[in-house]
């Protein structure tokens, strides 16, 4: 029998929910029923932060601050969780550091991101790991719009107010909100509603697969940060949700000899540092990916299987040979993740069947790795263009090239024509560069948008051909490229 | 009474870096915006349906399944507004709900008023509209082509410019577009009308002209003025788009009030506030230089035409903002600034910080840097080379520019203390070993003029009062939108009664305290309501000393207000306890105060006067590096030295300073409006329209306060800064151009606004990668 409410904690105490709309946004639910009225609406798409929150869980034993955005996070998402605004830092009593840092630094001038930029600190705050520079705080704001301070006072009183251990109230009643944590921990199926409108959070893969071939008109939700966009701006009329973040097992990472194996639920935040260590431009791409607030709710296994065109993961992931593994009631099957997507909005996936995990080969020695994202603002924007190269090398020539791009197509694409111009050419050749550049050409007719025209978008895909082959072949990074690949190298985790 | 100004080392509030007034709520979450405040009983919840079509007629709309739907209690449309349907102040010229026609894509045709705000949002959906569609005019040179205009034509003309141009030793010419810009406050469009006895109406609106709101709402209703109150505590950002752009969303929101009975609150959703809500205008620069061997300008032929949108809205006085300040700090001995308000079929363009100033001042630079690259010399060069000074000083509208003297001060400290020249020569050396990366560097000035120049905007009120306790009640017409008046303003008060912060309580800006108020613009906040404010505790103080001095027998002028006691010749009395006396001896503690800056006259058929109570002089150096294959950037490091006379609290300028440089610096770089060839704005919310991030702030982030005051009669000598930092912001834009110029000679010239990735690449032009970077292979040992 499956649990038929929601849980969280609130202010030290447990909130049950027992009947909510499915598609109801957490931020919907802070301003609208509790009337917590700190948490702003600016966006409704998970890209300013006014509306950040911190979902405090425990994991792996400790107690871990993931800032979230509530505006396109499902109230029903943040069951066992506790759920920290900004109006619970002090509490009534003094500021916590960081907002007292924001405050007298002259952080906030009209004020209205501020509560998210405080709760984003206040994660950070709480980051065991953190370290002290400007350019860790701006990543860790990539996802926090100001359009009054210019951020400089907002980074000095994040460095301020984060540079010793966190010893604020709720450090010092971690055990406590651990056990409150603990008990919620039920291992429960959830579900709230009817069979025509209900919110479910299997616990399985069993009970997930059975509720998926009960309901195979019912959408699937890993982060919602692209499903809660369907719901604000679409208005999508949504009745039946199926939340995957409970199912046990669905975010595992098994780091293999000769390939990582990340669970489908796996948050793109915990994926980071594992797929960086397989390429610096691996993890330079990942710290641009969406926003902390986006990579914490969005998972691995949700940028595949959404089939967006201009997902960031699905080229590096064809370039690597990556395979995706589904599930449809008790069958599993695999298929490279480049035939995944069949066309513009079409994926190789029946209704009622999920993607369960990705499984990454490792590359091999002679294989040589290059991701290059290209985007009107470099950091939080989608890609005009993102390229990703895998060249195994034979002495001085190119044995194997599996290239693809995304922003290029209807859906993310290899380069099969330049691969080809590419397969047993030697790497050092310029005629061997401009050639296979050319075949760009035979290779993608992209559109026009607002992110880039055709001509432009072919233009640096060529153009990124190019520059790659010649960094492979030894031209350093520091003269191809504005933010050299050695300063790719500091992930952000 | 002494109304000497206190002596720099006594003051205790001016001067000082306080926080924001509001600071300590905001970051909890604890500073109400109108969205915040507990709802009234009954409040409806209203959503706005727009035009699926740029331009035509209304051949349908149906509004039956609308009226239907769940949670609706009412749908407004044209027919439903009791007044006048209209927009504008002063000219009838955009409706607030369309009819018959529509003429921008989105253009508010009908609002529906629910129980939610969801159930108002679904609703919206429902509406059956069917439009006869006709080609939309979209671009500046669509408008051109169409020839139509929002206003007439208007000029400053100086001699004969073109002879003058031909007659001199050199030409060159060029085309510049620059992109307009999304204000995105972060706080959308909102109002909460409350209906009141005999028609009376409350509007809190998100607004920085509550006056204005008030005349929109009260002839839409069609009630008097006096019937209508508009207040707002503060608001989540304005930057100039919520000045005139409150109007509609307030009007509706009384219109629904008036029709159900109930309170409506009527917040934009962000894509429906991008589309629905004037930008900063866009334009096409034409413009021609005759200049000497040494760049030095002979005469300036330019003319400035810019996408007003369906209406005049603001387009006048933004227009002539860009012609007043298409000189810059440059004199010119012969010009024609020409100007077009261009009507298309996009929404209204509106104030946008700097109002003109910004794109006029573009334009300057880009003729200042061709005439620099024509001749191969460093553009700081011939920006000296053409600096005003005595004997050339005289504006194109006529003003003389007596303080030139401070700009070149400032940009002569800014060209050492950022080590110009030395930086210069590295970037040549770097740039001469670099294949794909190319820097660039540049010095730009900026002179801003201060005040409305429409004279009569120039005026403010305020509203004081002194409580027998001693504290004070401070109003005045100002506006709060982040930008720290209240806190300068409040500091004044309190310096003027020599009390402490704490005993001045800020209070929210309301027309039934303050009447007849002017917009919260200009950057005239704080040099106009601060004036107010202090005449009105002048009022108080006077009375208070006149009736200390008589009841302890002192002569007035011995009377001293400081440290939160009143000095009565040999008395020191507590400011609360004379408060007390002076009440119960039937002394009025209450006063309204006045300000009107003097000096102005601006005779605009005549194109002549001084529209300029005095100009903020300011400077920055910038330094890029661009990626020619890709066209990606990275701002590297950036010095501003920027003039605020003597600061009010340096900490809140310091704040306007650097938010108003990374505002501008998206506008040039990565805030770009696109716009299909149907009229339709694709680029409505943050996911598509991309202003800056923490990241983008060069880590190498210098800022610097000029030392020095305003030389006019301002509050405390200071300087008005809301507009003038951001186009500081144009060395960024420069530097840019200065790198496009390295990698491919001409190619600056190409390099248009903003200059996004895509923009820096068709600047350089054709390359060839391939050669580059074979170049730079390692040679094998």
């Amino acid at each position: 029998m499956a649990r038929d409410w929601v849980q969280f904690i609130r202010g030290g105490r447990v909130v049950r929910l027992r009947a909510f709309q499915p598609r109801g946004t957490l931020l919907d639910w802070l301003r609208l029923e509790e009337r917590s009225t700190g948490t702003k609406e600016a966006c409704a798409e998970g890209d300013c932060g006014a509306c950040t929150v911190v979902l405090a869980r425990r994991r792996d034993g400790r107690l871990v601050y993931e800032p979230v955005n509530a505006c396109i996070a499902l109230v029903g998402q943040i069951d066992g969780a506790e759920l920290i605004t900004v109006e619970d830092l002090a509490g009534g009593g003094p500021l916590h550091p960081v907002q007292q840092a924001l405050a007298e630094r002259h952080g906030s001038q009209c004020g209205f991101c501020t509560p998210g930029i405080v709760m984003s600190l206040f994660a950070h705050y709480h980051r065991p790991d953190r370290t002290g520079d400007r350019a860790t705080v701006a990543d860790v704001l990539a996802g926090n719009l100001c359009r009054c301070t210019g951020y400089r006072p907002i980074v000095d009183a994040a460095l301020e107010s984060c540079a010793g251990d966190a010893a604020d109230r709720f450090a010092q009643d971690a055990p406590r909100r651990l056990a409150a944590l603990a008990e919620l921990d039920d291992g429960a199926d959830v579900r709230v509603g009817d069979d025509a409108s209900f919110f479910a959070a299997p616990a399985s893969e069993a009970a997930l697969a059975a509720l998926l071939a009960a309901h195979p008109d019912a959408t699937i939700v890993a982060g919602a940060t692209d499903v809660g966009l369907w719901i604000t701006k679409k208005l999508a009329p949504l009745a039946k949700i199926v939340h995957v973040g409970r199912v046990a097992g669905l975010d595992a990472v098994e780091d293999r000899a000769d390939a990582l194996v990340l669970g489908a639920a796996l948050p793109l935040a915990r994926a980071a540092p594992l797929l960086a260590r397989l390429d610096p431009d691996i993890g330079e791409l990942m710290r641009r990916f969406g926003s902390e607030q986006v990579r914490t709710s969005g998972t691995v296994g949700g940028n595949i299987a959404n089939g967006s065109p201009i997902g960031d993961l699905a080229p590096v992931m064809i370039a690597l040979g990556a395979t995706v593994e589904l599930r449809r009631g008790d069958t599993v099957r695999t298929l490279p993740v480049e035939d995944f997507f069949i066309a513009y909005g079409k994926q190789d996936r029946a209704p009622d069947e999920f993607v369960r995990r990705l499984i990454v080969p490792k590359p091999q020695p002679a294989t040589r790795l290059r991701v290059v994202k290209i985007s009107k603002r470099m950091d939080e924007d989608i890609s005009a263009v993102m390229g990703a190269f895998a060249l195994t090398l034979d002495g001085d020539r190119i044995a194997e090239a599996r290239i693809a791009f995304g922003g290029m197509a209807g859906v993310p694409k290899r380069a099969a024509a330049v691969e080809a111009a590419l397969v047993g050419a030697r790497l050092a050749d310029p005629a061997v560069w401009r050639t296979a550049a050319a075949r760009i050409a035979e290779d993608f007719t992209p559109l026009t948008d607002q992110r880039g025209s055709a001509a432009y978008r072919s233009q640096v895909a060529t153009n990124l051909v190019v520059k790659v082959l010649a960094e492979i072949a030894g031209v350093p990074a520091d003269v191809t490229r504005v933010r050299p690949r050695e300063e790719r190298a500091r992930v952000a985790s | 009474m002494s109304l000497r100004e206190t002596p720099e080392v006594l003051l205790r509030h001016v001067r000082k870096p306080l926080p924001h007034d509001s600071a300590v709520k905001q970051v909890q979450g604890a500073a109400p915006y109108i969205d915040d405040l507990p709802e009234p009983q009954g409040t409806l919840h209203l959503a706005v349906g727009g035009a699926p079509k740029a331009r035509g007629t209304v051949t349908r709309l149906d509004l039956d399944r609308v009226r239907a739907a769940p949670g609706v209690v009412a749908v407004i449309a044209a027919a439903d507004i009791p007044g006048r349907n209209g927009v504008a102040a002063h000219m009838d010229d955009e409706p607030i709900l369309a009819e018959g026609t529509v003429a921008f894509h989105g253009q508010p045709l009908f609002a529906v008023a629910a129980t939610t705000r969801d159930a108002a949002r679904r609703a919206v959906l429902l509406a059956a509209i069917e439009i006869a569609a006709e080609p939309p005019a979209v671009t500046v040179d669509d408008g051109l082509a169409t020839g139509e205009r929002v206003l007439p034509d208007y000029a400053f003309v100086g001699g004969d410019v073109a002879a003058v141009i031909t007659a001199a030793p050199r030409q060159t010419s060029g085309t510049l577009r620059i992109g307009g810009q999304e204000h995105f406050y972060l706080e959308g469009q909102i109002a909460l009308a409350v209906p009141g006895e005999d028609g009376a109406m409350l509007v809190h609106s998100s607004t920085q002209h509550p006056s204005e709101v008030q005349h929109i709402v009260a002839r839409a209703l069609g009630v008097p003025d006096a019937f209508v109150t508009c207040e707002v505590r503060r608001m989540g950002g304005g930057f100039g788009g919520k000045e005139t752009q409150a109007n509609p969303w307030a009007a509706i929101a009384a219109v629904a009030a008036r029709v159900t009975g109930r309170p409506c609150k009527l917040r934009l959703d962000r894509d429906a506030d991008m589309a629905m809500t004037g930008k900063r205008h866009d334009f096409r620069v034409d413009w021609s230089v005759g200049f000497d061997a040494d760049g030095r300008i002979a005469g300036l032929d330019m003319l400035l035409a810019a996408r007003c949108g369906i209406s005049a809205d603001c387009s006048q006085g933004v227009v002539d903002r860009s012609m007043f300040h298409a000189d810059n700090t440059y004199f010119l001995p012969a010009f024609r600034i020409d100007s077009r308000r261009v009507k298309t079929n996009t929404v209204s363009n509106t104030a946008f910080r700097g109002f003109g100033g910004p794109q006029g001042m573009l334009a300057a630079e880009r003729v200042i840097d061709a005439v620099a690259w024509s001749l191969g010399r460093d553009p700081l060069d011939v920006r000296k080379a053409n600096f005003y000074a005595t004997g050339r000083d005289r504006t194109p509208y006529g003003q003389t520019v007596t303080d030139a003297d401070i700009g070149l001060a400032l940009v002569e400290e800014l060209e050492r203390t950022s080590d110009y020249r030395a930086r210069r020569a590295a970037i040549a050396a770097f740039n001469a070993a670099s294949p794909i990366l190319k820097r660039g560097l540049a010095l730009t000035p900026l002179k801003f003029g201060i005040s409305f120049t429409l004279t009569s905007l120039n005026q403010a009120g305020a509203l004081v009062h002194v409580y027998q306790d001693g504290s004070v009640h401070l109003n005045h017409g100002g506006t709060e939108m982040g930008q720290g008046l209240f806190q300068k303003v409040a500091q004044i008060a309190a310096e003027e009664f020599g009390i402490g912060l704490d005993r001045v309580r800020i209070t929210p800006t309301t027309t039934d305290k303050v009447p007849n108020t002017s917009p919260t613009a200009a950057s005239s906040g704080t040099d106009l309501n601060g004036m107010a404010v202090q005449a009105a505790a002048r009022v108080i103080k006077g009375r208070m000393a006149a009736f200390a001095a008589e009841t302890w027998s002192v002569p007035a002028d011995q009377v001293v207000f400081q440290d939160d006691h009143v000095l009565i010749g040999n008395q020191r009395v507590p400011f609360g306890e004379l408060a007390r006396l002076a009440h119960a001896a039937r002394v009025s503690l209450s006063s309204t105060g006045f300000y009107k800056t003097p000096t102005l006259h601006w005779d605009r058929a005549k194109a002549t006067g001084r529209p300029f109570f005095y100009y903020a002089w300011g400077a920055a150096v910038s330094e890029v590096v661009i990626d020619v294959t890709t066209g990606e950037t990275k701002v590297l490091r950036v010095d501003i030295l920027h003039d605020v006379g003597r600061s009010l609290n340096p900490a809140i300028d310091i704040g306007q300073i650097e938010g108003g440089f990374v505002q501008g610096m998206g506008w040039l770089t990565t805030e770009e409006l696109v716009f299909d060839a149907e009229g339709r704005l694709l680029t409505h919310a943050p996911s598509t329209y991309k202003i800056p991030v923490a990241s983008d702030v060069p880590a190498d982030f210098r800022v610097a306060l000029f030392d020095g005051e305003n030389r006019e009669e301002t509050i405390y000598r200071s300087k008005a800064v809301g507009e003038p930092p951001f186009m500081l912001a144009i060395s960024v834009f420069c530097a840019i151009a200065d790198a496009v110029e390295a990698a491919s000679p001409g190619g600056g010239l190409r390099l248009d606004a903003p200059a996004t990735p895509e923009a820096i690449v068709r600047a350089v032009g054709p390359f060839d990668p391939v050669a580059a970077l074979a170049a730079a292979l390692p040679r094998p040992a």
